[in-house]
């Protein structure tokens, strides 16, 4: 008995024991409920591996794969006063921000940034649904009048990933005034004829799909985004039906005629770099991976429209 | 028969006791009972002032909704002349949410666009209780274009809970014409003037009140939530609305503060529902004052200041 219990049940234990994986390296797909693995589910851009079903991703996350090599400069946004009403619910606004900025470890919820995709010149912008429901305060704004500015000083398109409850309550009327002002950013780069897509990922709704995410030139969407001005909620209380299966969700969006296209998130990359070349009359893109060194020879046909790269201060 | 708010009850009853008292001396000749009757007047009369001296935030919004309030379509009545309602979307249909058209303000030809939320059951449910679909912002826009090329200044008249929440808007993109509507507003080189005559309620409000100059009446509201909505989403509880009122600073007043409304237009006594004449001829010299200095102003410098306007807006707070 003693060779049993002092030598093969410590070894079985520590078997057991050694099985039990940290919980963070594993995550359960929203919608299929398959466990995967961390590195394959970022590798796949947090898309599930087995249902395809697009799951959140963090802006910096996204850019990282976005940007060639994963090289970006974050573009400075202007800090808006805080708490301008001295809003207090449950809690006091301010307590809420810096729970939401320790949690999510960014400062807001939207990030700018310059870089080069495909070896195209872009301006990104990409909301956070994962600070405070990635909602549209003055922050946001000033963001996106930032990434429009940058993009008409720098003439680049620009790119902006949207993820939104709406606009932030506790800023009142002054996130609902982001409407009109992200609105003047758009119209900057209209006039100065810069592409501006948007793609629209889950969720995006409220005051932000009533402006800036609605005006761009391209609207794409990610697979089964909830998209809409009020929420399936709120309607089924207000007209008590039960709405159509996929109401609201992207693909039901192309149908209706209120997007271009709805592509997944593996495939985004080359199609914003397909449509940011061809919209700014540059040479079609080199298919695959450039050698590190690029040889010049690869350089020499694109037009001088290229803009050089002009990273700016953080 | 007058509809009495929750909170004006005993004004109601003091108003009414009068009322029967005066009723009961006109059948019956001998009663004097006029000095009674007066000194109820007067009882009522400074209950009233004590009551609207210091409205709460949710107070405003009760009387921001009040059913007697002159609505857009009074205003248009008393204020234009000529008025010449243009309808349609020539895409889908013609909101009669939202109305609209030719007008002269003064003899001046504008364009007057207005949300309408009717004013007993049967023009409530025509009018979808000032709620607009995507068609009725989409008529707004074509209606600005027009005073655009033709060089009318455009008045609108904002009065809406928010755009409507329903199937049908959605699938045709409530959003998309909410955000064209205020990209409209931003574009057009003609002076836009706005006027909030009861609830400027969300981006449905925001699609027309993106103007040069903002007027709001005293007990007008506008915000980016109903207060009911706040309190459910972040009380978890809609019966917090009071608080929620007052949270979001949705008052003219406030709003004045944080430099989102250029001018307040005090209200008769009482509200605009009391005197409906005098608070009408108040917003239309309120008009009238917000729309002359621009008159002179170029296409460019319009659009710029507009711009320059709401860029700027929100920069310092209630310190504005």
């Amino acid at each position: 008995m003693n060779w049993i219990t002092n030598y093969v049940r410590p070894r079985i234990n520590s078997i057991f024991s050694r099985r039990e994986m940290p919980e963070n390296l594993w995550s359960k797909c929203d919608s299929c409920g398959t466990m995967l693995f961390h590195r394959e589910l970022s590798d796949a851009l947090n898309v599930c591996t087995n249902c395809g079903h697009h799951m959140g991703i963090s802006p910096r996350d996204r850019f990282t794969a976005l940007f060639d090599n994963g090289v970006f400069t974050e573009v400075p946004v202007p800090k808006p006063i805080e708490d301008p009403l001295k809003f207090r619910d449950q809690k006091r606004y301010p307590d809420r921000l810096r729970a939401a900025q320790k949690q999510a470890a960014e400062d807001e919820a939207m990030l700018v940034a310059e870089g080069e995709i495909g070896r195209t010149p872009i301006v990104a912008a990409a909301q956070d649904f994962g600070f405070m429901g990635g909602s549209m305060g003055m922050y946001v704004g000033n963001a996106i009048i930032a990434g429009c500015e940058r993009a008409v000083a720098t003439k680049r398109p620009f790119i902006l990933f949207s993820a939104a409850g709406g606009a932030r309550m506790q800023e009142g009327i002054l996130s609902l005034m982001q409407m009109p002002r992200t609105t003047v950013a758009v119209q900057m780069l209209r006039e100065a004829n810069l592409p501006y897509i948007v793609v629209l990922t889950h969720p995006t709704t409220g005051g932000v799909t009533a402006s800036y995410a609605m005006l761009g030139d391209v609207q794409i969407a990610e697979p089964n985004a909830l998209i809409c001005f009020a929420g399936p909620r709120v309607i089924e209380q207000t007209i008590r039906e039960t709405l159509p299966e996929g109401f609201q969700r992207a693909e039901y969006l192309l149908d209706h005629g209120m997007l271009d296209r709805v592509t997944p998130r593996g495939q985004l990359r080359d199609e914003l770099i397909s449509i940011t070349r061809m919209l700014m009359g540059l040479a079609p893109p080199v298919a695959g991976d450039l050698p590190k060194p690029a040889p010049p020879a690869v350089e020499a046909p694109t037009p001088e429209t290229e803009t050089p790269k002009a990273p700016s201060e953080t | 028969m007058m509809n009495y708010l929750d909170f004006e009850k005993p004004l109601a009853e003091i108003e009414g006791k009068a009322e029967e008292l005066r009723a009961l001396a006109r059948r019956n000749e001998e009663m004097d009972v006029e000095a009674e009757a007066a000194a109820l007047d007067q009882k009522a009369a400074e209950m009233l002032r004590e009551l609207y001296r210091n409205l709460t935030p949710w107070r405003k919004c009760q009387v921001a909704r009040h059913p007697d309030r002159p609505h857009c379509r009074d205003y248009i009545e008393a204020l234009f002349t000529e008025y010449t309602p243009l309808a349609g979307d020539r895409n889908f249909a013609d909101d009669h949410a939202v109305m609209g058209g030719l007008a002269r303000f003064h003899d001046q030809p504008v364009m007057v666009i207005g949300h309408e939320k009717g004013h007993d059951t049967k023009t409530r449910i025509e009018r979808n209780f000032g709620m607009a679909r995507p068609e009725g912002y989409r008529k707004a826009v074509r209606l600005m274009e027009i005073a655009d090329r033709f060089g009318l200044p455009v008045i609108t008249l904002v009065d809406t809970p928010g755009a409507y929440p329903g199937k049908g808007a959605e699938e045709r993109g409530q959003s998309e014409a909410i955000a064209r509507s205020t990209e409209k507003c931003l574009q057009i080189g003609v002076p836009l003037i706005s006027v909030i005559i009861g609830e400027g309620g969300s981006g449905g409000a925001v699609a027309f009140a993106t103007a040069d100059r903002l007027a709001m009446l005293e007990h007008s509201i506008y915000s980016v939530i109903s207060p009911e909505g706040c309190a459910s989403i972040l009380w978890k509880d809609a019966e917090k609305m009071r608080e929620a009122a007052e949270a979001l600073r949705l008052t003219a007043q406030d709003l004045m503060k944080l430099g989102v409304c250029d001018l307040v237009v005090a209200e008769p006594l009482g509200g605009a529902q009391r005197d409906r004449e005098a608070a009408i001829h108040d917003v239309g010299k309120a008009i009238a004052s917000m729309l002359a200095p621009l008159k002179e102003a170029s296409r460019a410098d319009l659009i710029a200041a507009r711009r320059r306007k709401y860029l700027d807006l929100g920069s310092k707070g209630l310190a504005a």
